[in-house]
């Protein structure tokens, strides 16, 4: 088998006396999309910010493609290619759509000291920008204030933003969150194509698109792992009907 | 009622040429004064609008800059009209009344200063950056006092303004032209900057920081970068500020003026290019106008800024433009 391209090995994250995640380790292969699931306050956001680099855990490592990142901050670990979006978005509200997607195709570029031309006449960053907006289908909305979007375009500019940054692998908060059936359905197609691309960390409570998109499903429950295989398998594992999905899933 | 915003700056900047030109022909030099004074003001917090407007940082230490600028000015023309020698370490000088090199000292310095306040205060954010920048703006202030070879808490008077190639500044007009023509390149790099690449980028981390780092760019630089460039922006005015008074005095490091720097923009619009300039321009009306009245006119502006804050957020240029101002 080949090397996964984002790995975990034994985080543990406690704060105080609470144990929010209990020596985590799982791993996300090319081409994969693996959905983690689990209660509230399961610690599937905590999990995210240590991949991520937002929170710093107290043991284990993070790696991309057998790199070890656990060292590197935030802003780095983007550039390694980790590409994220937020449960709750992380927009720059004033500015258009454009130009929050423009940020994406900036921070790939790598070179933010241009300061003479206009940033909206830099024909690589826009070209990136409406590639990107064209694919989540937004395009309509290029030059609205992204403030004035709805809850489940925001969700899509997060995604356009995180397309522009080609990463290695995408780390997804609950994307699917608020977007409505019909708006649901559209997501998992798109998120269902966007694998081949990049292998996908799916953080979701939307169970229809776990089971319809997983190729495995990880179940997290008080920071621990209790269960990883096929949605099959999960779906009949009586330790996580107990813990989770309850007795009708 | 909503204007374009490239109208307001073309009117402000007709009415700062148109105003003085007057008062040439009224022969009312006090009036050129008054509008010089405004646009000295203007650049001064032209400059704090980088860092407060499009970084979102609000720097309670502003004066800074603008003593250190004045304080450029005013040691470089003291030892030129003193015929002493400034000894600098290795190097010594006996100063200099050519305006250029003045303000290219100023601007230096000021960079410098502010590289080494940002890497400091930068660290911090909210309330405790604001507190940090006051800190400093107070240790230059006591620091001025105390410095009893430049005049100390008296200052030091220059008795004649300094030389710009064929002008004579001492003509009110002229010091004037060299002041609106310094205005207008800042504000042409301005909207250059504001729109640049580096701009979208340190205007979407005022909104979101964390989105800055998810998309790999680094918060502290893009900040950084915006503190060095404002500083240097301040510390000229700071330079013609001096040179208008032909005195350079601590009070020039004093928070009051960090404070109205920030009024200035706030009453004409954050993060709006002309926002710092018409500010400039109400303020020194209102100080003007009610100041003739009553020695309490700050209250009237507190009135004024009380209005703006709750009712126009966008400041005057949000008004006419019918947009929102940049939310720090």
């Amino acid at each position: 088998m080949s090397e996964p391209v984002l790995a975990t090995h034994n985080l543990v994250k406690t704060f105080g006396a609470l144990t929010a995640t209990d020596k985590v380790s799982l791993d996300v292969r090319a081409g994969e999309i693996h959905a983690v699931i689990g209660p509230n306050g399961a610690g599937k956001s905590t999990l995210i910010q240590q991949i991520c680099g937002g929170v710093r855990p107290d043991q284990g490592r993070v790696a991309l493609l057998g790199q070890d990142i656990s060292d590197l901050g935030t802003q780095a670990r983007a550039k390694a290619g980790i590409g994220r979006t937020f449960q709750i978005s992380e927009l720059a509200m004033e500015d258009t759509v454009l130009q929050n997607v423009m940020l994406g195709a900036i921070g790939a570029a790598g070179n933010v000291w241009r300061f003479w031309k206009p940033a909206l006449n830099v024909q690589s960053l826009t070209e990136q920008a409406d590639a990107a907006l064209a694919r989540v289908g937004l395009s309509a909305q290029r030059d609205t204030i992204c403030a004035k979007l709805s809850h489940g375009q925001r969700r899509q500019l997060e995604v356009a933003i995180a397309l522009t940054l080609q990463p290695k692998v995408f780390i997804m908060d609950e994307p699917m969150a608020g977007l409505g059936t019909e708006g649901s359905k559209i997501m998992t197609e798109f998120l269902d194509d966007l694998r081949a691309q990049a292998p996908i960390l799916l953080v979701e409570h939307d169970m229809d698109a776990v089971f319809a998109l997983a190729d495995r499903i990880s179940v997290l429950v008080y920071g621990k792992v209790i269960a990883t295989g096929s949605a099959a398998e999960i779906r009949s594992s009586k330790a996580v009907r107990d813990a989770y999905l309850g007795s009708d899933a | 009622m909503r204007v374009n915003e490239h109208a307001i700056t073309a009117a402000v900047i007709l009415g700062l040429i148109a105003l003085p030109v007057w008062a040439l022909i009224m022969d009312e030099p006090f009036t050129i004064t008054l509008v010089t004074r405004a646009v000295i003001l203007a650049l001064a917090a032209v400059g704090l609008n980088i860092v407060l407007g499009i970084g979102g940082l609000v720097s309670f230490g502003h004066a800074v800059f603008f003593g250190i600028g004045g304080y450029a000015m005013g040691i470089l023309a003291y030892h030129a009209q003193t015929y002493t020698t400034l000894e600098l370490g290795m190097l010594s000088t006996g100063g200099t009344k050519f305006m250029p090199v003045i303000w290219l000292v100023a601007m230096v310095v000021s960079a410098f200063v502010a590289g080494c306040i940002g890497l400091l205060s930068l660290r911090t954010s909210g309330v405790y950056f604001i507190m940090i920048t006051l800190a400093f703006g107070q240790m230059f202030y006591y620091f001025a006092i105390s410095w009893a070879q430049y005049g100390g808490e008296d200052g030091l008077s220059i008795y004649i303004r300094n030389d710009f190639p064929g002008l004579n500044t001492l003509v009110p007009i002229q010091f004037f032209a060299i002041c609106l023509a310094l205005l207008c390149l800042v504000l042409f790099l301005m909207a250059r900057l504001q729109s640049s690449v580096f701009g979208l980028a340190l205007n979407a981390t005022r909104q979101s920081a964390i989105r800055a780092e998810t998309v790999g760019l680094n918060p502290m630089r893009l900040r950084l970068l915006a503190f060095v460039l404002s500083g240097a922006v301040t510390g000229l005015a700071g330079a013609l500020f001096a040179d208008l008074n032909r005195f350079v005095s601590p009070t020039m490091f004093s928070w009051q003026l960090s404070g109205e720097l920030i009024v200035l923009i706030i009453i004409g619009g954050v993060g709006r290019l002309m926002g710092p300039v018409i500010g400039a321009c109400v303020f020194v009306t209102l100080e003007h106008v009610l100041g003739g009245l009553t020695e309490f006119w700050h209250i009237y502006l507190g009135v004024i800024l009380l209005c703006i804050v709750l009712f126009a957020r966008g400041g005057i240029v949000g008004l006419l433009t019918g947009k929102e101002g940049a939310h720090v």
